[in-house]
C-alpha cells in the first residue's frame, strides 16, 4: 500500500470511529493538544488509559465478586473509569459506565455484572480500534508521510 | 523562584504563572498539566487535597514560614469529586488561610450538580468548570493567570 492509500485508510478508519461513536469530540480535542514539544502526547495518554483501565476492571471483578459487595467502592472505581473514558472520548465506555453506576446507586448486583461484562467489551474494542489506529500512523510516519487531520 | 518574590511582581517581571492542579484521576492530570503548559503555565500537580495542602505549606502545625511571605502558586485548579478530601474542603481550608486566600481556585467537576456549584462560588471559587476541560476552557482562566486589573 502506497502512502497516500495508507492516509486515506486512517482518515476513512478515523471517521468510522466518530460515526460509531467509539470517539468523540473530546478525542479531537485530545489531538490537537499535541505540538512538537510533545508529539507522542495522545499516545502516551490513551496508554495511561489503558493501563488504568486495565486496573480498575480488575479492582471492579474482585469487589463484585465478594460475599458481600461494597458499591460505595464499586461506584467509586467505575467513577474513575467513566471519568478517564470521558477525558480521552471513548464514548462508548463511559455511556455503559453512567449505567453501571445506577445499577450502583440501586444495590443491584445483576445489573452491575451485566454493566461490567458490558464495559470489558466496550473497552476491549476501543482499544483494539485505537491500537490500530496508531498502527496505521506509525505505517504512515515511518514512510516519511505525514498524520492527515 | 520562591520566598522573597511575590506572585504580582514575577508576573511583572514575566515569570511564568504557576499553577496547582489537584485530580485524582492520573489521566485527568495528565490532561490538565497538558492544557496549563499549553498556555504557557508552569504546573505542579497533586493526586489529592492532602498532598495538595502539604505542597501549599497548610498540611500540619509546621508553617513552613509560609506566614508574611506570599503564596508559591497563582492559580489553583482543583476536581471536586476526590475521595478523602472533596475539592470543596480544600477550598475552604485556602480560604481559611491568610497567605492563600487570595489565590484564585477553580473547582471542575464531571457533573452539573447547581447546588454543588453554588455552594463552591458561595465559599469563594472564583469559577466552576465542567469536564472534560477543553483549551477554550484554559482560555476562560486567562485573566487570573495575567493577574488582570480590571
Amino acid at each position: 500500500m502506497d502512502l497516500a492509500q495508507l492516509q486515506r485508510q486512517l482518515v476513512d478508519y478515523k471517521t468510522s470511529l466518530y460515526h460509531e461513536d467509539f470517539l468523540d469530540e473530546q478525542f479531537t480535542q485530545l489531538q490537537e493538544l499535541q505540538d512538537e514539544n510533545n508529539p507522542d502526547f495522545v499516545v502516551e495518554v490513551v496508554s495511561l488509559f489503558f493501563e488504568d483501565s486495565d486496573r480498575l476492571l480488575n479492582e471492579l471483578t474482585k469487589a463484585l465478586e465478594q460475599q458481600s459487595v461494597d458499591f460505595k467502592s464499586v461506584d467509586a472505581h467505575v467513577h474513575q473509569l467513566k471519568g478517564s473514558s470521558s477525558s480521552i472520548g471513548a464514548q462508548r465506555v463511559q455511556k455503559v459506565c453512567i449505567a453501571f453506576r445506577n445499577y450502583c446507586e440501586e444495590q443491584n448486583v445483576e445489573g452491575c455484572l451485566k454493566c461490567l461484562q458490558q464495559v470489558r467489551h466496550e473497552y476491549s474494542l476501543v482499544k483494539t480500534k485505537l491500537e490500530f489506529m496508531f498502527q496505521l500512523q506509525q505505517q504512515i510516519l515511518s514512510a516519511g508521510g505525514s498524520i492527515p487531520m | 523562584m520562591d520566598g522573597g518574590c511575590s506572585g504580582d511582581m514575577a508576573a511583572e517581571f514575566g515569570d511564568e504563572p504557576h499553577v496547582l492542579a489537584v485530580d485524582d484521576n492520573l489521566i485527568d492530570r495528565k490532561l490538565v498539566e497538558k492544557l496549563l503548559k499549553n498556555s504557557s503555565c508552569k504546573v505542579t500537580t497533586a493526586e489529592n487535597g492532602l498532598r495538595a495542602l502539604e505542597y501549599l505549606g497548610l498540611a500540619s502545625d509546621k508553617r513552613n514560614a509560609l506566614d508574611g511571605t506570599v503564596s508559591k502558586v497563582n492559580l489553583i485548579i482543583t476536581d471536586y469529586c476526590m475521595p478523602g478530601m472533596t475539592g470543596y474542603e480544600l477550598l475552604k481550608k485556602i480560604k481559611e488561610s491568610s497567605v492563600l486566600r487570595e489565590v484564585p481556585v477553580v473547582i471542575m467537576s464531571s457533573e452539573n450538580v447547581p447546588t454543588r456549584i453554588s455552594q463552591c462560588l458561595q465559599e469563594g471559587a472564583q469559577m466552576f468548570m465542567l469536564k472534560p476541560l477543553k483549551q477554550s476552557d484554559v482560555k476562560r482562566l486567562e485573566c487570573y493567570l495575567m493577574r488582570c486589573r480590571s
